[in-house]
Order: C-alpha cells, then sequence, then structure tokens
C-alpha cells in the first residue's frame, strides 16, 4: 500500500516473512528491489542522533489530522483479520485507542460494524486488561484488548500479571511498527520495538508475532486455544502495522481461518488419583484445601460431593468462589492443625498450608517459619499450576514437598477423585465418618455464632465498620441475583463470613498477582458481564485501588454498564500503614506520622479525597462520603435502585481500617 | 537461640509488673485514645479495638492489665513488641484504661441486619 514516505511499495508480507522475528531480530537482507539503504542517499540531510525528541512537524504529524492517503487497493488486510476475530465470538474489546492499531481499529468498527467484538473505549491500558480478567470470571469467556506496543503494553503489563497469576485468560494484541524501512519516524518509531512481547513474555502462555495474514489467521485461533486450555493464561500477539493496513495479497493461495476446537482439560493420572483417595478414605481427619479449583459452577457441585462423601471439612482460600460457605462442612484455616490428610487443589501456594510465617522474626527481621501441621500429616496435590511455570517471576512461592503430587486441572480430576474415594471408604468406617460430619457442622454453627457476635462490636462506631457496612450491603441485595466482584481481604473477610455465599459467580476472588488498580476494572468488566446475564453486580472498592486509574468508571457510566460500588474508604494504604510500623517497632523508633493518622506516606488524607464528586464527574449517581451507619442503609437502597435501572452508582463510605 | 531470648524477655518482663500496674493506677482513657491512634493500635485493631481479620479484639472487655501489657511488650507472633522506648508504660497503662472505657455494644442477637 501507498505509504506517508513515498517509498517504493513493497510486498511487506513477502518481506515480513523472511525476517526470523520469533525473539529479537537479527540483521535484514535487504530486500529486492528496494531502494538502496545507503546513508548517503543525494540531497538527503545529514543523519541525525535517533535519540532526539521529535520535531514539531512529525509531533504535528503524530498528533494532528493526517494528510489525505490514496485509497488502498482491494480489501484490506485487517478486514481479513475480523473475520478471524469473529469466529471466536468475543463479545467485547475494551481497549484505548492507538496508532499502531489503527487499522485493525478502522476495520472493527466500520467492515466489523462494531459488534462481536464491541470496542470499549479505556483511559488506561491496566484497566482494559483488568475488564477482561473479571468478565471471564463470570462468563468463562475471554475478551482480547488492543494496545500500543510499546507504551501501551507496559501500562497494560502489571493487569497481564494480575491474569497470570490469577489462571485467567486475555488475549492481548499489540500494534507495532515492526518495518523499520517503511514505519513513519518520530513517536511511532519510538513506539516500536524489535520485540514487543518480551516484554510480557515471562508471564504469558504463549505469544506470537504473525507476518502474513495466514499466519495472523493461525496465531489468533492458536493463542485463544492456548488461553482458553486450562490452566488459563493470557496470551500476547505483536501485530505489525503495516500487515493491518495493506490491502490482501493471496498470491494464489487462499485465505481460510482455521476452526476452534475447545480443548479437554488435562485430567490426573489414575494410579495417582487412586492412592489419594487411599490415604482419604484412611484418614481420621481429612481436609480439603481450594483456591482456584472450581473453574464453574460444576465444579463447585464435585466439591461439595467430595466434601461429603468423605465428610471432610474444606478450607476455601477464595482464589474463586470453590464451595458454599453457608454449608456445615465450610471451615476456618485452624481446622488443618487436626488433619492428618490434606488434599490441596489448585493452590498458589501450598506452602502456607504446611506452615505458617511470622513476620515478627526476632532481630534479623526475616520472620520465623512455624509448622502448621501436625507431624506425619500427608499431603496430596492435584494442580495444574505446575504446568505453565516459567523462572524469572516467583508466583510459585516457596518449595513443599508433598506426599502425593498429582498434574492435572482439579475440576477436570474430581469426578475419578470422586470416583476413586467412594470406593475407597470400607463399609466400617461409615459410622466414624458421619460423625466426623456432626461435630463438623457444630463447629461450623457455633463458628458462624462467633461471627455474628464480633460483628456486633463496634456496631454504632464512626469511622463504620467493615462489619457493619457489609451487612448494610447485604440487607441490600440478598433478595437480588447477585455477584461480589471485589475480593474481601481487606474487609476481614465480612461477607463471606455474613453473606448467602453459596454459588460460584457470588465471590470473583482477587486479583491473583496482588497488583492493586485490580479492583476497580475487575468490577466493570464483572458488571459488563451480568449485564447480559441479568445479574446485580457489586463491588466493595478500596480508595487506594480505585485512584490507580480512575479514568474506568468514565468507561462504565460512557457503556452504561450498571454497577454499585461502595467505597471502602479507610484513608491509607493499609497494609503499608502496618508494613511501615512494624519496622518502626522493629528498630525501636516511634514511626513518623507527618500530619496524617498513618506513618507518613502510607495515608490518604489531607486532603481527603471526594470519591462521590470523582465518580459524579465521569457520569456516575453518587452519595458520600458516609461517616454515620444510620445513613448507610438508606444511601445504599437509593444506589440499589439506580444500578437496577441500568446505571452505575457508589457509595462513599468512611470505614474502619480493616 | 532467638526463643531463649524471647523466654528471657518475657521472665525480666514479668518481674517488674510493679511498675505498669502502679501506672495503670493513674490511667486515663482520654489520654489512651490518643496514644491508640498515635501509635498505630487502630491499624490493625480498629478505632474501638473490635478487631478483624489483621488483630484480634481488644474491646469490650480487655485482658486484665498484666496479661495485657506483657503481651504488647514481649509478643512474637503476628502483632509487633512496642518496647517501652517507643510506648511508655504510662502510655501503656492509658491504653489500657481506654480500651476498659469502651461500653459493651448491642448483643448480636438483637441487631436485624445480623439476624436476617
Amino acid at each position: 500500500m501507498a505509504r506517508k514516505d513515498g517509498q517504493p511499495n513493497v510486498n511487506r508480507r513477502k518481506f515480513l516473512a523472511g525476517v526470523a522475528v520469533a525473539g529479537a531480530a537479527s540483521a535484514v537482507a535487504t530486500p529486492p528491489g528496494t531502494a538502496a539503504t545507503s546513508a548517503t542517499v543525494p540531497g538527503a540531510v545529514p543523519p541525525r542522533p535517533s535519540a532526539l525528541p521529535p520535531s514539531a512537524a512529525v509531533a504535528a504529524a503524530e498528533t494532528g489530522v493526517p494528510p489525505t492517503l490514496p485509497h488502498a487497493k482491494g480489501p484490506a488486510g485487517s478486514d481479513f483479520m475480523v473475520d478471524v476475530i469473529k469466529t471466536l465470538d468475543i463479545e467485547y474489546l475494551p481497549s484505548n485507542p492507538a496508532s499502531s492499531f489503527r487499522g485493525l481499529h478502522e476495520s472493527l468498527i466500520n467492515y466489523g460494524k462494531n459488534t462481536k467484538p464491541e470496542f470499549l473505549t479505556c483511559m488506561h491500558e491496566e484497566s482494559a486488561v483488568a475488564m477482561g480478567h473479571g468478565y471471564f470470571k463470570l462468563t468463562g469467556k475471554p475478551l482480547m484488548t488492543l494496545c500500543h506496543g510499546t507504551v501501551g503494553l507496559q501500562h497494560a503489563s502489571m493487569a497481564i500479571y494480575n491474569a497470570w497469576c490469577d489462571r485467567v485468560p486475555v488475549i492481548v494484541v499489540g500494534g507495532n511498527d515492526l518495518d523499520a524501512a517503511h514505519r513513519p519516524p518520530g513517536v511511532p518509531t519510538i513506539h516500536s520495538a524489535q520485540d514487543i512481547n518480551a516484554l510480557v513474555r515471562d508471564f504469558t502462555k504463549w505469544d506470537d508475532t504473525p507476518v502474513s495474514l495466514q499466519h495472523f489467521a493461525q496465531s489468533f485461533v492458536r493463542a485463544y486455544k492456548v488461553a482458553m486450555t486450562p490452566p488459563y493464561g493470557p496470551v500476547a500477539i505483536s501485530l505489525d502495522a503495516g500487515l493491518q493496513q495493506e490491502p490482501m495479497h493471496e498470491n494464489g493461495e487462499r485465505l481460510y481461518i482455521p476452526r476452534y476446537v475447545p480443548t479437554a482439560p488435562p485430567q490426573g493420572d489414575s494410579a495417582a488419583v487412586r492412592e489419594a483417595a487411599r490415604l482419604l478414605a484412611a484418614a481420621e481427619h481429612p481436609v480439603i484445601v481450594v483456591d482456584r479449583a472450581a473453574r464453574t459452577e460444576n465444579g463447585v457441585r464435585l466439591l461439595v460431593e467430595l466434601a461429603e462423601a468423605l465428610q471432610a471439612q474444606v478450607v476455601d482460600q477464595g482464589g474463586r468462589m470453590n464451595f458454599p460457605k453457608t454449608h456445615p462442612l465450610s471451615s476456618p484455616p485452624t481446622v488443618l492443625g487436626r488433619a492428618d490428610v490434606i488434599i490441596g487443589m489448585e493452590l498458589s501456594d501450598i506452602w502456607s498450608v504446611a506452615n505458617v510465617w511470622v513476620d515478627n522474626g526476632g532481630e534479623d527481621g526475616s520472620g520465623t517459619r512455624e509448622p502448621r501441621v501436625k507431624a506425619g500429616t500427608r499431603l496430596i496435590s492435584i494442580s495444574s499450576h505446575e504446568v505453565p511455570s516459567k523462572s524469572n517471576f516467583q508466583d510459585f512461592q516457596r518449595f513443599q514437598e508433598v506426599d502425593v503430587s498429582i498434574a492435572g486441572d482439579a475440576e477436570a480430576t474430581l469426578p475419578a477423585l470422586i470416583e476413586a474415594v467412594k470406593a475407597a471408604i470400607p463399609n466400617d468406617r461409615k459410622v466414624a465418618i458421619a460423625k466426623r460430619g456432626e461435630a463438623a457442622a457444630k463447629a461450623r454453627a457455633e463458628g458462624h455464632e462467633r461471627a455474628l457476635a464480633a460483628a456486633a462490636i463496634a456496631w454504632d462506631a464512626s469511622p463504620i465498620s467493615t462489619a457493619r457496612m457489609c451487612a448494610e450491603i447485604w440487607a441490600q441485595i440478598k433478595d437480588l441475583d447477585w455477584s461480589l466482584a471485589s475480593y474481601s481481604l481487606f474487609q476481614s473477610n465480612w461477607p463471606q463470613r455474613l453473606w448467602k455465599m453459596e454459588r460460584h459467580y457470588h465471590s470473583l476472588g482477587g486479583p491473583g498477582g496482588y497488583g492493586v488498580g485490580y479492583g476497580a476494572p475487575a468490577a466493570v468488566g464483572a458488571a459488563l458481564a451480568n449485564r447480559a446475564l441479568g445479574r446485580f453486580t457489586v463491588n466493595i472498592q478500596a480508595d487506594g485501588d480505585l485512584m490507580y486509574a480512575p479514568g474506568v468508571l468514565w468507561t462504565a457510566a460512557h457503556h452504561k454498564i450498571p454497577l454499585l460500588s461502595v467505597m471502602h474508604n479507610n484513608r491509607g494504604y493499609h497494609q503499608e500503614v502496618m508494613h511501615v510500623q512494624r519496622l518502626s517497632n522493629r528498630r525501636n523508633r516511634v514511626a513518623s506520622l507527618g500530619n496524617t493518622m498513618g506513618p507518613i506516606g502510607t495515608s490518604i488524607e489531607a486532603p481527603d479525597v471526594d470519591y462521590a464528586k470523582l465518580a459524579a464527574s465521569m457520569g456516575w449517581w453518587s452519595v458520600g462520603p458516609i461517616k454515620d451507619p444510620s445513613e448507610l442503609g438508606p444511601a445504599l437502597k437509593r444506589a440499589v435502585e439506580v444500578v437496577k435501572s441500568g446505571q452505575p452508582a457508589m457509595v462513599d463510605v468512611w470505614t474502619q481500617p480493616r | 537461640m532467638r526463643y531463649r531470648r524471647l523466654r528471657d524477655g518475657v521472665a525480666a518482663f514479668v518481674a517488674t509488673l510493679a511498675l505498669g500496674h502502679g501506672a495503670a493506677l493513674a490511667a486515663s482513657a482520654e489520654k489512651g485514645k490518643a496514644a491508640f491512634v498515635s501509635h498505630g493500635c487502630w491499624q490493625c485493631h480498629g478505632f474501638q479495638g473490635q478487631g478483624g481479620q489483621a488483630g484480634a479484639k481488644l474491646a469490650p472487655d480487655p485482658l486484665p492489665v498484666e496479661a495485657f501489657t506483657a503481651f504488647v511488650r514481649t509478643t512474637n507472633r503476628a502483632m509487633p513488641p512496642y518496647s517501652e522506648a517507643i510506648l511508655s508504660n504510662e502510655e501503656l497503662a492509658d491504653i489500657h484504661a481506654y480500651l476498659a472505657s469502651i461500653p459493651k455494644g448491642p448483643d448480636s442477637k438483637s441487631i436485624p441486619l445480623l439476624n436476617q
């Protein structure tokens, strides 16, 4: 196609196909038929250092209205890319616009009619990826995002890391002007790279750099397939800007789109599953620990079946809603101390099942390790986490020896495990197992009574207690079909303790990589999913998290995504408040507070952020800050009605820290 | 070695509890509330000492002042210990007085929202 620089027209597909682009690009031979590449072109200005900032003319070309371009001959290559994308039934494409994918952008909204996927305007690439993260957890379907290859992908990288740690598929397509001889100079060149996928390769399952349209078709379908095969994970495609903008060149070879056929998840080895079942059936106090074991509602059902077959207590670490919190076998981690056999399923950290680390470790400050389980406790692991292991980022945690280690998807392995457990339980054990269940039910009921008593403490306090806030929210949503989009660690897990949390979609778990800034966009993505499903979405929004990229509030309002966000406005980064306090104590120094309540650098005060005004400025219904607990219920009731009408609403609540 | 030093520290401290107990006699709940905030106790335990996932419940009905003081000085659990150099015996006694002054809240069974 014609280019701005008027260089001879070169078939870029043929050119790029000859270039080794899987890793860092190496020396590229001059393609036949191209102009000489010498620096001594007659009439050319002397070469200038490449690191110079863009000139005014270049900046104007990047930011201004481009000159009229000649019409491309034939169908656009990016139209074919849209045809490929449409075969995979991707509903939405949250993205921040960028020049390096302008070809595909134009095709999506004009040729593709902006449906499947529908472009959702985002104000930060991290928000776009995190929206896909939250959306997947409710639908089981991935979203794709487009981002500028270098700057945009760097913005997106934290959210991609969260998706990696949380085993969530997101298809990230980064635009890139790979062809150095033809790409626009100035800003687009600064925004180009040899291998943009290198930025995220350590925390993506797979990536590719297609150099032809047919290559793109194979790459995209493969990317989708890899991302959607458990263990799920993000994938990346580097998409050359020229490939998007060129007309299709079939060169006698008809382009085709490979058919996507889902890959069945890997199931644990049969002999190892039987050995696990034997240990569990013979145990006096078996305990089941789950983190991301239930990928679907069926996973919850299977876990209930396994737990009831064994009358084993279940500790849900909450990466997903694995096990109903109202079930008599739902248990706190303290039950691990009595266990003689523990089976962990899809745990991100099995070491912490067997060990406790206390950040109070004497003078060297390295902390102390203590056993959480008694000596001789047998450990079983079923996990797909080991399958895509990589070296650099340390999401695999400390090494823990286990007695039976099964590489496989837990949900896919559960039917075989249940069958093996039922077969392995001897008849003379059934009475004892039933009694074990009765004791567990009694313990669970007593624990619930203690939770209610604890929630009553500081009931009328201001700032409002997190227990009161969560109880007030529950009163407003309990008769709806609801999802909690946020994770509850920072609210002392009150939703898990007070709400009837029973369905897989009732709780989505956390970010995975604990990258702050996930909460707000993931909640918007979850609400987007629930909009079509007719469910109500509530998000308990941490204040520090929202301030990373609050522009996602505008995205929610612009696209009419109904979401109730209740601000957990504790005016600080409380994890860090406590860390600095801890180190001050350890070093025998009084923590310096400055003019705030927390140690300097940890508070969000002076001035206090007015989140209601912030949300209102971006089109949300909002109220607050609410400091009197008696005002909270009525405010939430009004907000729920707004959300039910199809709009986002925020209630800003001044809260206790945790 | 580390644990032995901690045990020795506890023993030595318990021997000096009389000082802490004496301070408690003149303790001020008002000053204790201010110290509870300025020394960061609220961070894990909440402003009313109600506790939560990050810290234990302290009020109402706090531990006896002797046990409370011993724990604050010597804890090797999740809470970092506070030495006398950063939290005086007087302040600690005031904090205990503040916690002891916090009235018992309503019974959970009397709160409709906790019986939904």
